[in-house]
Order: C-alpha cells, then structure tokens, then sequence
C-alpha cells in the first residue's frame, strides 16, 4: 500500500498504524500542520489538556497503567521544554513514552527563530533516545522506530522532533516501514549458567531476600515472581516502584526498603548473606550509605540494562535479560537443584525477620486535639476503595504514606515519580491512567504543593469526562521539606509554609470552579463518610481537602548519607537489631 | 588510573558524536583525545576515544555508549595488539644557520617538510604519543610558533576486521 499524502497525515497514519488510541497534547504554531489530519482520526482521541507539563504526565500515567507506549504532543519551543520534566521523569522510572514536537521549519533551523529551542539537543541526557525529523518522507520510519525503542529493553521516553515543513511537505506513504537501527539490540535471553550459578547460591545461602524492583513488573513477572517466592520460601521487599509486584498480604512480604521503608524490609537487606536483586538499580534511596549496605550479602543482580548491573553495587553474579525470562529460567533452575536434593534452610532467618515484623509494624501518631492525622486517611482510603483501584502520587510524605498504608495486592496499582520525585506528578499522571484504564477506580494521593503544580489539569478532566478522584493530603506546608528542617535545620521553617493566610487557595471551591465535587474532611470521625460520598460519585470528577496536622513526620526513616543500620522508626527511635537474633 | 583506547563503531548520522561527548560529560568521564572519521562503509563511522579512567569506570563507559542506539559497536584496543597513530603539523621558526639543524631532526623522526618560508618551516609528524612529545621536545630550542595535533587513530593488528560483524548486522537491518 503506497500513498501520496503530507508528512503530517502520515504522522497520523503511523501513529494508527502503531496502534496509538490516545494522544495527550496542545497545539501551537510548529505542530500546526499535523493538528488538522489529527482532527479527522476515528482512531486516535486527542486529548487537549492545560499545559504540556499535564501532557507528558498524563502520558506516563497512561503507559504504567495500561502496559502500552503514551503519547504526548507540543509545539516547538516553550510547548517542547514544558514537557523536559515528564520526559525526565520517565527516564528516571523507565516508563514508555513518545513525546512528538513539532520544530521551526527545516531553513530557520539554528537562527534562533520564533519559538525555536533545541530540544533534541536539551532532551539527549534524559531520552532513551530521540529523533530531529527534517523530511516527510522519514517520518513513517522515524515513528515506528520511536514506538519500538520506547517500548523494548528498559523502556524509557523517546522524542520525535519533526521540522514543521516536514509535515507539510508532499510524500508516500507505505507501512509497515524498515526500521534502521543496527545498535539497537536489547538482550532478554538471561545467560544459562549464570541462571544456574543463581539457584545454587539460593540453596545455599542462609538469609537471602528477593529484593524486588520496577522492573518484575515492567516485564509482567509478578505472577513468576510469586511462584518463585513460594518455591523458595524466600522473603521478599518490595521497593517504591515495585509496590503492589508482590502481595502486602502474603506472609514472605517484608514491606518496602528503603529511606522510609519498613524496619522488617531495611533489617532483612542488612543482615542478608544474599541479595537476589530483580529488575532494581540499588537506588540510594534504597541502599543508603553504600559502604555499609547489606554488607554480608553476596549479589545475584538481574536487570534488562547491562548498565545497571555492577553500577552502584558488584554483582557476584550478573544476569542480564527480561525479568520474566529470568524468573522464569529461575523456578526451573530451582526445581532441579530441590529435585536434587539442595533446598535452602531458611527457618533461622525467618525466627528473625519474623521478630521485625512483630516489633516494629508501620505506625503513627495520632494528635491529642482531634486534628487529623494523614497516615489514617489514607488508612482508610485503603479499607475502603480496596486494592483493585489505581493509586496515584506526587513527591513528598503523601506520597510515602501512599507507599506505606495502602495494602497493594495488584502490580501495576501504584504510580508515583520515584527517581526523579517530580512534584505534581499524581492529577496528570491519575488522569492518563483513568483514560487508559477507564473501567478502574483512580484515586490520585496529592500533597497541597504538589496539587498547586498541576491542577490545571483538573479542566480537562471534568470536560473529557475522566472521573478521576483526588484526595489532597492538606497540611499547608511543603511537609517533607519541613520534615527535614524539624529533624535536621533546627525547626527553622524556611519557605515551607504554604498557607500563612489559611484557606488560599480553598480547594473545595477550587473543585467546583473546575466542574468538579469538591469536599472537605477535618476530623477522624468524619474520613470513612466522606470517602463514601466521594466513592459514590463516578460521572465527574471528586477533589476531596483533607485538612491534616502539619505535625506528622514519615517514619521509618533512614537520615540521607547514613547508614541503613541506623534506620529510626520514630524520632530517636532506633531499633533493637541484636533483639530478633 | 591508565589509559585505554575505545575504538567506537557509530552511525554516519548527525548529532552523534554530540551523544558521546555528552555521554562522558554527564557521566563525569574525561577524554584524552578523540578522533572521527568516516570507514570503508558509507553508513558507518569510527570513534577513537583515548580516557583516562580506572577499569571499573570504564566498563561503566562502555556499557553507558552500548546503550546510545546510534553506537553499533565499541572494542577496547589492547596498546601492544594494535597500532596506533597520532598527526602533528608544527611551525618552528627557523633562520638560514638553523634549518638545516631542524631538518636533520625531521629525518631523524622521520617526519616530514610541508612548508618552508624564509623565517619558518612546518613540519608533519605522525607516531605514537611518545614520538611526538619527544619530537616537541627537541624542536623546543628552536622556538615553535604553533603546533596542531590530531587525536589519535589506532587500527588493531593482524587480519582481523572489527567492521566485518557490524556490516553485516547493518545489511540486516536494512
């Protein structure tokens, strides 16, 4: 099939062909000319949203809910480096999205025109690739490529900068086109003796720990991985972005690693003799102070990125493939070593951890006042919207309570901004998940500051009808931050106070004049009614101000630069770690 | 700290070379030297990149270059497996009592005269790192009035070819 069209219908012919449903964006001068076949497409909705920042959230949202690559779309210049902080967010989180920029025509190209930025040359450190497309006649090829990049091997972002007289230029149109990329070969077949190397040292090891990223997930191993778990019988943690991979519920759960992670999951990396890492990059919000991390632990490390492997920590052994060829390659390497008689002893280890979990559950403060504490509502935000619901979250102590309290059974149920902590990631990102997954319930966990940044995108809900529903953990404060200048500046609140004049803004009008329900909730015994009411509602979208004590810290808590061993469950609180043993 | 030699195999298209610059930059990585040029193959050009890196940081480089898509290919040359070449063109100042001492020791490196006038002559040199700072060196007296040089080149010994595999992943690929 060859076709005389513009550049711009084949950007829209490529992008149906590649099976794109939804695209998130706004136009603008540059991208012009691909807005008008766009407006014609029965096969791809665009979604108009409020700034392109909402675009390339909404994007990522979309991908980590629904598996598949997320679309956004700019203009050139200012349109094109709003969405520099989404692209590098899902760099950071490896999320699959195309980002689609319309550049100044191919003649005016470094003349510093009118709306002109170098934004392939600005993305090139936070895109798992990008492309500058000057002829129509590529742009087929470019967009397959693109589509293909972001969605194999570690995904990531990839952006397609097209010259505006690309698109309005004359081609053919062929599909499916030949894709160029002779460096392109992501491996996913793990190496066979490494797999077996892995089962023997599992046999043999005395404490070991799954110690569970973003990873299993992205490869869909959750149900691999809990057959391998219960095989072995081995304990698991699951970190920020692999929340929900592996059951709360199941009793091989350690909870999260981590700064503010679970004293069971911090206790059992520090005192393991083995490391089975999957699809995790021993972040240093995971390992703390590196020197002193699991510091008796041998490392199995399994990642789809070579890079990742032996980047931070060494791998005894190193095993590159997909985390699901892997797992899988595992539970067959560890059926022949028990069918040989090699099981590993993990009784001891697990009189140990079992002595955690016992000692120090997650807990929290409640206030004397009767003022709120934010840790219950979400509490019961778990009790009652249940685990098949999607959870969004910004950054900051929402967003490790989000982490903390709700019981997540289901992978892929919670989506935050782990690597790059990008603030104002949860409306957006709820959104995109909503419209990917429209039959699921999306509750997005926000800060106060965090919903000051991207609430504009609240218009575009209530108009496309995504009834995304939103409680705003409100304590008037940049509450992480101000954690931080309780514990370590003082309690010198620096520009942490959000609402020296109470109530500006108030979110419950600012619901309404958004086409929104906006409720409000001040005191513990008024939570479960209000979370009901909101429940109930399901045609637009809620925003419910939950008004909080601006006291409550996030605890367990690994202080930056220390060491793990040295984890506070509350405030000079340090655990008894000998106690277990 | 020692120096290693990345022969680096890459795709004939724009803004490649700013990916690896950038790649090392932001990695924190110096490079010693770097030279680019096109290959027997129209679609495929070589890097040579001289750093100056521990080899643990150095396998994090060449994973990180792995990763770039436009990077087909990346082979560390071994100094005593493969030859290895850098250029130099120097103006030295020179007067009718001294050129004849100069170019004595143009022969003696086995360099070469590309140019004379009356009060300078430049000189062509290619050779290992070594050679040429000791041709520098012994030019010094004399007074160099500008010097340029090339990074380095370096092909490995014997019959084998490093392009052969990638050629024929290309042809595949196209």
């Amino acid at each position: 099939m060859t076709e005389k069209m513009t550049g711009a219908q084949a950007l829209v012919r490529a992008l149906e062909q590649v099976g794109v449903e939804t695209v998130f964006g706004i136009p603008g001068g540059a991208i012009l000319p691909a807005y008008d076949p766009l407006y014609d497409s029965t096969k791809v909705r665009h979604v108009l949203v409020r700034h392109e920042q909402g675009a390339g959230h909404a994007a990522e949202g979309y991908a980590q809910a629904t598996g598949r690559v997320g679309v956004c779309m700019a203009t050139s210049g200012p349109g094109a480096t709003n969405l520099v902080t989404p692209i590098a967010d899902a760099y950071m989180d490896s999320v699959p999205i195309v980002a689609i920029t319309g550049q100044v025509a191919t003649p005016l190209i470094g003349t510093d025109a009118f709306q002109e930025a170098d934004i392939s040359g600005i993305t090139m450190p936070i895109t798992k690739h990008n492309f500058l497309v000057t002829k129509a006649e590529d742009i087929p090829r470019t967009i397959a490529e693109a589509f293909h990049v972001a969605a194999t091997g570690r995904p990531g972002p990839v952006l397609v900068d097209i010259a505006k007289d690309a698109l309005q230029a004359t081609t053919t149109f062929s599909w499916p086109p030949v894709m160029q990329l002779p460096g392109y070969r992501p491996v996913t077949r793990p190496h066979s003796k490494q797999i077996r190397e892995a089962a023997r040292l599992m046999s043999e090891a005395k404490r070991p720990v799954f110690y569970v990223g973003g990873g299993v997930h992205k490869a869909r191993a959750a149900a691999e991985l809990l057959e391998l778990a219960e095989l072995t019988g081995i304990p698991v943690v699951t970190t920020l972005m692999a929340r929900g991979t592996f059951p709360d519920s199941h009793p091989q759960h350690m909870g999260m690693p981590g700064m503010h992670g679970s004293v069971s999951a911090v206790g059992a990396l520090q005192r393991s003799d083995l490391l089975i890492a999957l699809g995790t990059r021993f972040d240093d919000r995971v390992t703390g102070q590196l020197s002193s991390f699991a510091p008796h632990a041998k490392v199995i490390h399994a990642d789809i990125d070579p890079a990742e492997i032996s980047k931070n920590r060494h791998a005894d052994v190193p095993i590159v493939g997909d985390c699901r060829e892997v797992i899988g390659d595992l539970i067959t390497a560890v059926r022949t070593e028990q069918a040989e008689g090699r099981k590993g002893d993990y009784a001891e280890w697990w009189r140990i951890l079992n002595g955690y979990k016992e000692t120090y559950p997650l807990g929290y403060e409640e206030f004397a006042d009767g003022s709120l504490a934010p840790q219950y509502v979400i509490e019961r935000l778990s009790a009652l919207v249940g685990p098949d619901a999607i959870y969004t979250a910004g950054v900051g102590q929402h967003q490790m309570w989000a982490a903390q309290f709700i019981r997540y059974e289901n992978p892929g149920t919670f989506i935050n901004s782990g690597g790059a902590g990008t603030m104002g990631f949860s409306v957006p990102a709820a959104m995109g998940a909503k419209m990917g997954c429209p039959d699921k319930v999306v509750w997005a966990i926000d800060g106060d500051g965090c919903f000051q940044m991207t609430n504009q995108e609240l218009a575009t809900c209530a108009i496309e009808g995504v009834p995304i529903k939103v409680a705003v953990i409100n304590n008037g404060n940049l509450g992480m931050v101000r954690q931080w200048q309780t514990l370590f500046y003082d309690e010198r609140y620096s520009n942490t106070d959000l609402q020296r004049v109470k109530r500006i803004p108030d979110f419950v009008k600012l619901a309404e004049a958004y086409g929104c329900v906006g409720l409000r909730c001040e005191r513990p015994e008024d939570v479960d009614e209000t979370i009901r009411k909101a429940m109930e509602i399901n045609d637009v979208p809620v925003v419910v101000d939950f008004v909080v004590h601006q006291d409550a810290m996030v605890w367990p808590m690994v202080a930056a630069g220390t060491s793990n061993d040295d984890i506070k469950y509350a405030r000079d609180m340090a655990p008894n770690w000998e106690g277990g043993e | 700290m020692s120096r290693h030699t990345l022969s680096v195999l890459v795709e004939n298209k724009p803004g490649v070379l700013a990916r690896v610059a950038a790649l090392f930059s932001r990695r924190g990585f110096n490079i010693d030297s770097l030279a680019v040029g096109p290959t027997e193959h129209d679609d495929i050009s070589r890097m040579t990149i001289v750093v100056n890196v521990e080899d643990l940081p150095l396998e994090q480089v060449t994973k990180q270059l792995n990763k770039l898509v436009n990077v087909i290919k990346i082979v560390e040359l071994d100094n005593s497996q493969s030859v290895q070449r850098e250029l130099m063109l120097i103006k030295v100042r020179t007067d009718s009592e001294s050129r004849s001492h100069v170019l004595e020791l143009v022969n003696l490196f086995r360099a070469r005269c590309v140019d004379v006038a009356p009060d300078a002559v430049t000189i062509e040199v290619t050779g290992t790192t070594d050679k040429l700072e000791a041709f520098v060196r012994v030019l010094e007296p004399y007074g160099i009035k500008e010097l340029v040089q090339s990074g380095m080149v370096a092909i490995g010994r014997g019959a084998r070819s490093i392009t052969d595999r990638s050629l024929r992943a290309l042809d595949r690929s196209a």
